[in-house]
């Protein structure tokens, strides 16, 4: 049992260090940061993402776990963490391209033809390009495969109508991941193909959607009659399904992989900051009864992280274990923020950058949770990740197996 | 980064889970929980033949001379098979406060005694209800002499020497005091846990020696305390993974509407809430038995973190286990209760979990102060 680096570990961190060292600035205590919250991307914010990206791509440090070929470093899963960890402690652009490497970037190296990897892999990496993930819809979210939006084959092309909803960053990506229904007289599962989609197509419109924090991080996209060349679906017709787990599988790692942020230091320091019945809150026994529980919770979330690490560093790939880290830890960073407010006092109610403890912070945090514990995977849908897949417990009871998916039970249109 | 025990200690954890699976079958827990014995003496010498209550104690002093890493996973076997001994008190609370602060005449005396198995130690600490550790002791030594009286006292009718908490000239300090002279009374007492038994001891002039300074019996009772939760935290470990394997199997295999009960949502969620715990509970047990084994600072905040989530995570499994059993769960004869018993009074032996968390954020304050 050893939480220091290996030799070669170590040798690795020093020269991601050194590098990062020259090309950006070490972050603060007060910088904050790390959970985002979907702000709005503006123009500015998505140039200086990208020019991140093209530096780190021109020297050799964008996604350096992919294939050298297509500009990656061919680096190992614990290299991967070594980076990550080494980077966060920098003040680096706003991650804009999670998506595109954590999700589409795998899936196409994983089903895509030599061709279709050589023209969409590099410019990816680099961050020329920018992914968005199409899959949910209004009445498909946890239960994607009852998708409805469809795909019709119209010569050498396909012919896409409906719609998506929740697309994050559809309003400034050049591509998309699309699960569409090629047929719907199939059984669900089976009548799926996945395509890859110009966002710039004709016919699709992008309408943002505002969240409760006032962000405009996700979107409505409507597709009337788009074109998309056959050469732009990845693997089979009707094998949309599989492709789709992929993008799942890889989605629920870098989701997973994130932990530790859950703002446990913060809360300690506005209780020293802040008055309870006319003393330091800190001194409350009530209140250090809750911060300690909110602490144990969010070391274990921290070295279960660790002990993954260590899997990772043992050449063992983690699976659906992983959903442990989001399951708890958003709602340990949901606890902690509705608790970073009730210290506050009556002063709880502002949310004002200027008037409020910690710049509003707290009230910030509060409010783009809820999307953390959505996204990705609802608790429900983890617990049941968890309980069939880790536990192997038996599969929930179905009534829409078997039969057409046009003759599947399905409730009034959301509104 | 290795947050992970080497294939040497997997290895000597299947050691010890096989040898108890033979020799500690959950029956056996049970015979001492109606018997009026207060631990099985057949399996203690079977334990101690295999040397693993000196596993962490030097050879010097008739100890095996491995580390805490080795007596981390010995435990949580310990743990796995409700074991009936006085393994927790004997070893990690005696042998590590004398191991601590015992002079080299004292651990040459008494440790090799403790290792073979010969002698069994505990820590007398509390004497009333609401006390957590050494806070308000009475008992008093003057002259080398303790009176006072203290309850509970974990293996205090199996064990012949304890570690007291007692005023002294100088303050409160610990002495090393044999249980088996004239002036000691012991009184068994019905224990929520009769396979691991408490009893009522009243000292009326017992000759005490002291181990360590005199006036630091607060401080060094804090650091055997320390030592002692991560071990037991390895305890509760593994008595909360049998307890939740048991319970999954019994669900598998359970019906009720034309379906095993383990396929019903609200079961299967309990399931996987009751699985993050037990993981989160590991990751603490881990860092703890890593700051243990390093001697580390970082020990007296591993402590309690692993404590806190080792306890908090077999509570909640035993009192769904029996949940889950249905009506058989709640009977003598189903073994529920021996997981249920044994959750709650280990989550208490060492101090409540409120005084652990109090403990954790004074220690976390002291930290971000320095
Ligand atoms: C911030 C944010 C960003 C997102 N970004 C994207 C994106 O980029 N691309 C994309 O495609 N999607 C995105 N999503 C959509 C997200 O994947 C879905 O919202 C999510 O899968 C839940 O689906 P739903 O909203 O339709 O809710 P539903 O599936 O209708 O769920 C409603 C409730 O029912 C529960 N439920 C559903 N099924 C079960 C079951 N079997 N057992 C028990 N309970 C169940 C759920 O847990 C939930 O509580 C995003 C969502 C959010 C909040």
């Amino acid at each position: 049992m050893d939480f220091n680096d290996t030799p070669e570990e170590a040798a690795f961190r020093a020269e991601v260090r050194a590098w990062l060292e020259a090309n950006a600035e070490l972050r603060g205590p007060e910088d904050g940061g790390g959970v985002d919250l979907g702000e709005l991307v503006d123009d500015e914010t998505l140039s200086a993402a990208k020019a991140w990206q093209k530096k780190k791509a021109d020297a050799g440090w964008a996604c350096i776990r992919w294939p050298k070929e297509y500009g990656g470093r061919g680096a190992t899963a614990i290299q991967g963490v070594i980076w990550n960890q080494e980077e966060s402690k920098f003040k680096t652009a706003l991650n804009i391209f999670g998506i595109g490497h954590g999700m589409c970037g795998p899936t196409v190296m994983t089903h895509g033809t030599p061709e279709q990897k050589e023209r969409w892999i590099p410019k990816l990496l680099s961050g020329e390009e920018v992914w968005c993930q199409l899959f949910s819809e209004p009445s498909a979210g946890s239960d994607l495969a009852g998708l409805r939006s469809t795909a019709v084959r119209d010569g050498d092309d396909w012919i896409i109508n409906g719609q998506k909803i929740w697309t994050t960053g559809a309003q400034f990506c050049d591509w998309g991941i699309l699960v569409v229904r090629s047929d719907p007289n199939a059984v669900k599962h089976a009548g799926l193909s996945y395509f890859v989609v110009d966002m710039h197509s004709p016919g699709i419109e992008i309408k943002p959607i505002v969240q409760i924090n006032g962000g405009t991080g996700f979107n409505e996209v409507f597709f009337d009659d788009v074109r998309i060349p056959d050469a732009n679906r990845l693997s089979e017709v009707g094998n949309g399904w599989a492709v789709a787990i992929t993008t799942l599988m890889n989605e629920r790692a870098s989701i997973g992989s994130g932990g530790g942020r859950a703002g446990i230091g913060d809360l300690l320091r506005l209780a020293q900051e802040v008055e309870l019945n006319g003393a330091p809150a800190i001194e409350d026994s009530g209140v250090r009864q809750k911060l300690a529980d909110f602490y144990v919770r969010s070391k274990a979330v921290q070295y279960t992280g660790n002990r993954t690490v260590s899997a990772l560093s043992q050449g063992k790939t983690p699976g659906p274990e992983a959903s442990l880290g989001k399951l708890v830890g958003a709602v340990l960073i949901q606890e902690i923020a509705a608790y970073g407010i009730e210290l506050q006092g009556a002063a709880g109610v502002l949310n004002d950058h200027d008037n409020t403890a910690h710049e509003g912070s707290w009230q910030e945090r509060y409010l783009g949770i809820p999307g953390l514990r959505v996204a990705g995977g609802t608790d429900e849908v983890l617990r049941n990740i968890i309980a069939e897949r880790v536990l192997g417990l038996p599969p929930e009871a179905r009534v829409d197996k078997g039969i057409a998916f046009k003759d599947i039970p399905t409730g009034p249109p959301s509104k | 980064m290795n947050f992970d025990f080497s294939d040497d200690q997997k290895l000597l954890q299947q050691t010890a889970k096989d040898f108890l699976e033979e020799h500690s079958p959950l029956s056996l827990c049970r015979e001492v929980l109606e018997s009026d014995a207060p631990y099985s003496q057949s399996l203690w010498k079977g334990a101690a033949e295999l040397g693993w209550l000196g596993t962490a104690v030097p050879e010097e002093y008739g100890g095996a001379g491995f580390g805490y890493l080795e007596l981390a996973v010995v435990a949580e076997e310990v743990g796995r098979a409700l074991a009936p001994i006085p393994f927790s008190t004997s070893v990690y609370l005696a042998t590590e406060a004398l191991l601590l602060a015992g002079s080299d005449e004292q651990k040459k005396r008494l440790l090799p005694k403790l290792v073979s198995g010969e002698s069994i130690g505990t820590a007398a600490f509390t004497e009333k209800a609401g006390q957590n550790g050494v806070e308000s002791v009475e008992a008093r030594v003057d002259g080398g002499k303790l009176s006072g009286s203290k309850l509970p006292v974990p293996d205090g009718e199996a064990a012949d020497v304890a570690v007291v908490a007692a005023q002294g000239g100088k303050g409160l300090s610990l002495y090393l005091v044999s249980l088996t002279g004239d002036a000691v009374e012991r009184e068994a007492v019905r224990s929520l846990d009769p396979s691991r038994p408490a009893a009522r001891i009243s000292f009326e002039g017992a000759p005490a020696e002291l181990l360590g300074t005199e006036g630091d019996g607060a401080a060094l009772a804090g650091r055997v305390l320390d030592r002692a939760a991560v071990l037991l935290a390895f305890e509760q470990l593994g008595g909360t993974q049998r307890a939740f394997d048991l319970t999954r199997e019994f669900a598998l295999q359970r019906y009720a509407f034309g379906r095993p009960i383990a396929s019903f949502q609200a079961i299967k969620h309990r399931f996987a809430d009751l699985w993050c715990e037990i993981e989160l509970a590991r990751s603490n047990c881990y860092y703890g038995a890593w700051a243990l084994s390093n001697e580390d600072d970082e020990l007296a905040e591993a402590a309690c973190i692993a404590r806190l989530q080792a306890s908090r995570a077999f509570d909640l499994t035993a009192v769904e286990m029996l949940e889950f059993y249905g009506g058989v769960g709640y009977t003598w004869e189903y073994d529920c209760h021996m997981f249920y018993r044994r959750a709650k009074s280990t989550s208490v032996v060492l101090g409540n979990p409120a005084s652990w968390r109090e403990k954790l954020i004074s220690r976390l304050e002291a930290d971000r102060a320095a």
